[in-house]
């Protein structure tokens, strides 16, 4: 069982990923997942130990919101809008136009917001902190500070995936808001829906505990784009060529894995939570 | 005081390909011992071996009664404080200055002040000749100064072990001269255990109480300097010379027809040349590894190449100005040698 050189178990080998995979490429590619997911529960493991890096995490989130909130905000404003357009035409044609306000906003606050908050999330947060982690790798920066007595795991990582969940939690109540506004005005202003019948409908089907999914979701989706993009980062070989795969990697990585986990916690939030008025 | 190393039986490889196998050898507490080997044998990956970075596949490193390579994550970054260690780049970080890179260990591991912490770091900085350099990124710097820079980092905290990844790649001559003169005097102002790794054979000859070859994946000698100084051993003998002829090729090595053409061409390898004198501390101290030139050879009936610890005139080696201090025998000189600046462009690269 090969982990990852800082892992917090005991053996501390590190075998190269790149000769894995070209002579086992099945054994590699589970073995990869077995140290992503230990290197998972190594930054767990590490999240309560002291003394908790403020600045780091001050400064990560900082960077993490600058490089997110705006391409959100540009990207969440049509994405509303499509929305509002499709379901306008869709509740017209099924004699239901009274309900389009609540179904644009069911469906931006439950899937869209945490699917454009873990695009966002992944591909600037994620490929950022895995180049800079990727490089810090490289340049031997990593080795001098696990032989100055400092853990990059608590050091570096710890802060960059708590920076990343508060900030997916707060990009997702960003969409929410402009995605909901950008409905309104398209089903209210252009598509001439009444406001009344808008604000109406979805305290009739939308409920509280859909937007709390929705954050939940945001910060699992944080914590895995973190994760997965410090893992590649830290496991970065072969100069900088290396670093420019790892992100890539990591960026590919994430995408699937969050997909893949919306599903699971939007299949299991149906089975908990009963949809309003049924 | 320093600390003994002892590594015996360490394996290493990665997948299939075996790095050296089988290295047995003790770093005495307080000597300097330096590594050689060529390119790509694993210089390295020994060090990191040795401070944990990566694990070997047998054998152990005992320091303090631990054994590394068994020890819980937790006890390793325990064990780790006593080293410094120089990676091969400098391994400095990228987004602070070098006064905060140098300080680093400091604010980590102790509570100095902040006026306590300038001043170590102001004399660490001054020693590897950095002064003034305060403010600058390592991305700003050469990187014979990034390697300088990593070197006050290392020695910060006053390690009792200290790891030094080639020191002089990248060093002009007069740099290198001085840094090797830093080394001997470090070690005996700190005493701890010094281990070179490095490429250029003037630093081999002059600097170490000990000497290490790694070759075809293992160490092929390791011991007192005037033990391989005086080495017929082909390998020992061509490297410590520098020379083509031997069994060192430029892929690693030599195949066995060439070996064999060279052979029956007759070459003799050439006469081995004088054991150098080692550096001594500028200071006029005495470290606590060091030995009576000749001691070794005398102690074991060995006969020292014509012109041994004698300073051959016209011949300047890196010694710079310890030479002088020590042509009238090994005993301390009597006043401290402060012409280092005129001894030492005559350094050779
Ligand atoms: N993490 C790693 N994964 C796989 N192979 C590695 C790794 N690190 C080093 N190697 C291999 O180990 C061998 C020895 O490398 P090392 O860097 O120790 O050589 P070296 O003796 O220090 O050489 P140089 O004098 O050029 O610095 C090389 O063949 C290298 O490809
Ligand atoms: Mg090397």
């Amino acid at each position: 069982m090969s982990h990852p050189a800082w892992s917090a178990s005991t053996t501390h080998t590190r075998r190269p990923e790149r000769e894995l995979m070209a002579s086992e490429p099945i054994t590699g590619g589970l073995r990869t997942a077995g140290n992503l997911f230990s290197f998972g529960l190594d930054t767990v493991v590490s999240l309560p130990r002291r003394p908790f890096q403020i600045r780091e995490f001050i400064q990560q989130a900082w960077f993490i919101a600058s490089v997110t909130i705006l391409p959100t905000a540009l990207v969440s404003i049509p994405f509303g809008a499509v929305i509002a357009l499709q379901l306008g035409t869709l509740t017209r044609q099924l004699g239901a136009q009274s309900f389009t306000g609540a179904a644009s906003v069911l469906a931006v606050v439950r899937e869209a917001s945490p699917i454009v908050t873990a695009l966002l999330i992944a591909g600037a947060a994620g490929s950022a902190i895995c180049a800079d982690l990727g490089s810090r790798k490289i340049r031997e920066e990593l080795d001098a500070m696990q032989v100055l007595g400092i853990n990059p795991i608590q050091r570096l990582v710890v802060p960059r995936v708590v920076a990343c969940m508060l900030i997916g939690l707060l990009l997702n109540g960003l969409v929410s808001v402009v995605g909901v506004s950008g409905g309104y005005f398209f089903n209210v202003i252009i598509q001439g829906g009444t406001p009344g019948a808008y604000l109406a409908s979805f305290t009739a089907l939308a409920q509280l505990p859909d937007l709390w999914s929705a954050e939940i979701k945001a910060v699992i989706f944080g914590f895995i784009a973190a994760v997965v993009a410090s893992y590649k980062g830290m496991n970065a070989g072969g100069g900088p060529k290396g670093v420019g795969d790892a992100v890539n990697q990591s960026v590919v990585i994430t995408f699937m894995l969050l997909f893949f986990v919306n599903f699971v916690v939007t299949a299991i939030y149906f089975q908990v939570v009963p949809a309003k008025g049924s | 005081m320093g600390v003994e190393v002892k590594v015996e039986g360490l394996t290493k490889s990665f997948g299939r390909q075996v790095i050296w196998s089988d290295v047995s050898l003790t770093l005495p507490a307080g000597e300097i011992s330096v590594l050689l080997g060529p390119s790509g044998t694993g210089k390295s990956v020994f060090l990191k071996n040795l401070i944990g970075l990566l694990k070997p596949d047998r054998g152990s490193i005992t320091i303090q009664g631990n054994d590394l390579t068994k020890l819980s994550e937790r006890k390793l970054y325990e064990v780790r404080k006593l080293f410094g260690v120089l990676f091969q780049d400098g391994a400095l970080f990228g987004s602070m200055n070098l006064y905060d890179n140098i300080a680093f260990p400091l604010r980590e591991h102790t509570r100095k002040s902040e006026s306590e912490v300038k001043r170590i770091v102001d004399d660490k900085m001054e020693m590897v000749g950095l002064a003034g350099t305060e403010r600058k990124l390592p991305g700003e710097i050469s990187g014979g100064m990034r390697k300088r820079a990593g070197l006050a980092r290392a020695l910060v905290l006053d390690p009792e072990i200290v790891l030094v990844d080639e020191p002089d790649s990248g060093l002009d001559p007069v740099r290198t001269a001085y840094i090797n003169q830093l080394f001997v005097d470090l070690n005996q102002q700190i005493g701890a255990t010094f281990l070179i790794v490095t490429h250029d054979v003037n630093t081999a000859r002059t600097v170490p109480d000990n000497i290490g070859l790694l070759y075809r994946r293992h160490l092929a000698m390791f011991g007192p300097r005037e033990m391989l100084l005086s080495s017929e051993e082909p390998v020992v003998r061509q490297f410590l010379n520098a020379q083509r002829q031997g069994p060192i090729g430029m892929s690693e090595e030599k195949d066995v027809g060439e070996l064999e053409a060279e052979r029956q061409a007759g070459y003799e390898m050439p006469p081995l040349p004088p054991i150098a004198l080692q550096l001594l501390p500028t200071d006029g101290q005495v470290r606590a590894g060091q030995r009576p030139p000749g001691a070794w050879c005398q102690a074991n009936g060995v006969t020292p190449p014509p012109g041994s610890f004698q300073d051959p005139p016209g011949v300047a080696g890196s010694a710079g100005n310890a030479r002088h201090a020590q042509s009238s025998g090994w005993t301390k000189p009597a006043g401290r040698a402060d012409d280092d600046t005129l001894a030492l462009p005559r350094v050779e690269g």
